[in-house]
């Protein structure tokens, strides 16, 4: 293995730029490195103003999302390993679709908003008193949305989905996805509530399945999956309220 | 309630459209549009064409797919164009060109298969 | 690159954010996106059937002559052409949307999900059946 590679790092510093540019950095390459380690050893022996997020280094906060090579990745869950072998240097920039602050640091408070707008918390029209015990779940009950339940907010999904570049009101994949995880979740009776959000034209239906969102997760999530079967549901439950009125509370 | 978007009704026939090409569709296209006319296959005969769409089952059936399909075209065209060109301000001309079209293929489908002799 | 046009106020503790204009040609950047708008266009050659479906039936209905002409039409080498890219497109709609169906239905058979492979392969052996049905029902004289 070479003993150095090259990372070539998206800078931008509002007081000084104007304009974006790239800076290159010669890393040593380590065998258990990924693209964190990498940057932070720019920041401690190289160029300190380099400015990013990270948090946990181990893929489960979501903090250092990013793009490598353009491909949304988590920075800590990335070997540099894996572009040994390139003559190009490895590229960084932050996530895309989203206003970049500085460096590798997006502006996130959209994502922020539209999840707290589709209530990703359990809903119930009667609250059970704690002394009556906890709400019971089987373990099929919990399979249903387990999958769903892994999101860690990493916004890679949104990095990957063009309607919501080309269309910012878009509530987004993970919000949705979310959203469905309650939707499916037993103890859960909010349903008709996150449905009055999400069957707003930039909630489900903005969505055409391209199908990015899924790939790019690192978590598994996926969340073009869990939009398709909110439509569908959304689907029925229209039909429903259509040719049955009064079957609604 | 927020008033009750649509949206549902045009995914489900752009849904039941999707399925409905996908089966279909690629056998018919490949006999009709290539293997008749290059002579792969032999193509039916005019008078044993005729009897088949006589039939009410078979123009039931051609009318449901030509209806569900252009239905389908209409709702990903409309998103294709949203997206792929960005013309979002010509929402409200796309919305109406694309589903009007098919309406507009529907009644055509409709009337030639109802009169049909 | 163009920057994107939003009444922000920009003050001293709120710095200019970069915002790069989604570019038009946003879909020809990535194989995937280039592949979603292909399989996305391929609903213009479903219509494109469906015309040709509706030019057949009318030449049907109005006698063998204009049937005969619309058998010749279908022979000019610019259609068949059409007909040729037309097939191509239909058959990766089919593809693509038998290869996706399963993600929209969450099929539960005594408490566990139905693998993806076997709605697919459902699918497939379903779409293999339609179609020897309508060679049989064509291709007779």
């Amino acid at each position: 293995m070479a003993e150095s590679i090259t990372l070539e790092v998206f800078r931008y510093s509002p007081e000084r730029d104007a304009d974006p540019s790239f800076q290159r950095y010669e890393v040593p390459l380590r065998k258990d490195w990924v693209v964190l380690d990498a940057l932070n050893y720019i920041k401690d022996n190289l160029d300190g103003s380099l400015t990013f997020r990270w948090s946990c280094r181990m893929g489960v906060c979501g903090s250092c999302g990013m793009l490598v090579n353009g491909e949304p990745k988590l920075t800590c869950a990335t070997f540099l390993s894996t572009y040994a072998r390139e003559t190009r240097p490895v590229r960084v920039q932050p996530l895309r679709y989203f206003p970049v602050i500085r460096d590798l640091v997006v502006e996130i408070t959209d994502f922020m908003i539209k999840l707290k707008s589709v209530r990703p918390w359990l809903i119930r029209e009667t609250e059970k008193p704690t002394s009556e015990g906890e709400y019971l779940q089987t373990p099929e009950q919990l399979d249903r949305y387990k999958q769903f339940s892994m999101c860690i907010n990493c916004m890679l999904c949104y990095a990957a989905c063009p309607v919501y570049g080309l269309d910012p009101v878009f509530i987004g994949p993970a919000a949705i996805a979310l959203a469905q995880r309650y939707n499916i979740d037993s103890r859960d009776e909010g349903a008709h509530e996150r449905m009055d959000v999400l069957a707003q034209h930039e909630g489900m239906w903005a969505c055409t399945f391209v199908g990015e969102c899924t790939k790019v997760c690192p978590k598994h999530v996926d969340p073009a999956g869990a939009i398709q079967q909110y439509k569908l549901t959304a689907a029925i439950e229209r039909f429903k309220s259509f040719l049955m009125p009064w079957a609604l509370k | 309630m927020a008033k009750q978007s649509n949206e549902a009704f045009l995914w489900v026939l752009f849904s039941a459209g999707g399925v409905v090409a996908a089966f279909v569709i690629p056998v018919q296209l490949f006999l009709v549009g290539l293997a008749f006319p290059l002579g792969w296959i032999p193509a039916p005969r005019y008078e044993y064409l005729l009897a088949l769409v006589r039939l009410p089952l078979t123009r039931l059936y051609l009318f449901v797919l030509c209806f569900l399909a252009l239905f389908h075209w209409a709702h990903r065209f409309r998103y294709t164009l949203y997206d792929g060109l960005q013309i979002k301000h010509l929402n409200e001309l796309i919305f109406v060109c694309c589903y009007g079209g098919a309406v507009f293929g529907t009644v055509l489908a409709g009337n030639l298969l109802w009169n049909f002799r | 690159m163009r920057e994107a046009r939003r009444t922000v106020r920009y003050t001293e503790y709120h710095p200019r954010w970069y915002r790069p204009q989604v570019s038009t040609w946003w879909w020809v950047t990535r194989w995937p996106y280039l592949k979603f708008i292909l399989r996305e266009i391929s609903s213009v050659f479903v219509a494109w059937f469906v015309v040709v479906l509706l030019l057949q039936i009318r030449a049907l209905s109005r006698g063998p002559e204009a049937y005969a002409a619309f058998e010749l039409w279908l022979q000019n080498p610019l259609i068949v052409l059409l007909n040729l890219i037309a097939l191509f497109f239909v058959v990766f709609h089919a593809i693509t949307w038998f290869n996706l169906a399963p993600r929209a239905m969450a099929i539960r058979l005594r408490g566990r999900r139905v693998p993806d492979l076997w709605i697919v392969g459902t699918n497939y052996v379903s779409w293999a059946a339609i179609s020897l049905v309508v060679v049989w029902l064509l291709v007779r004289s």
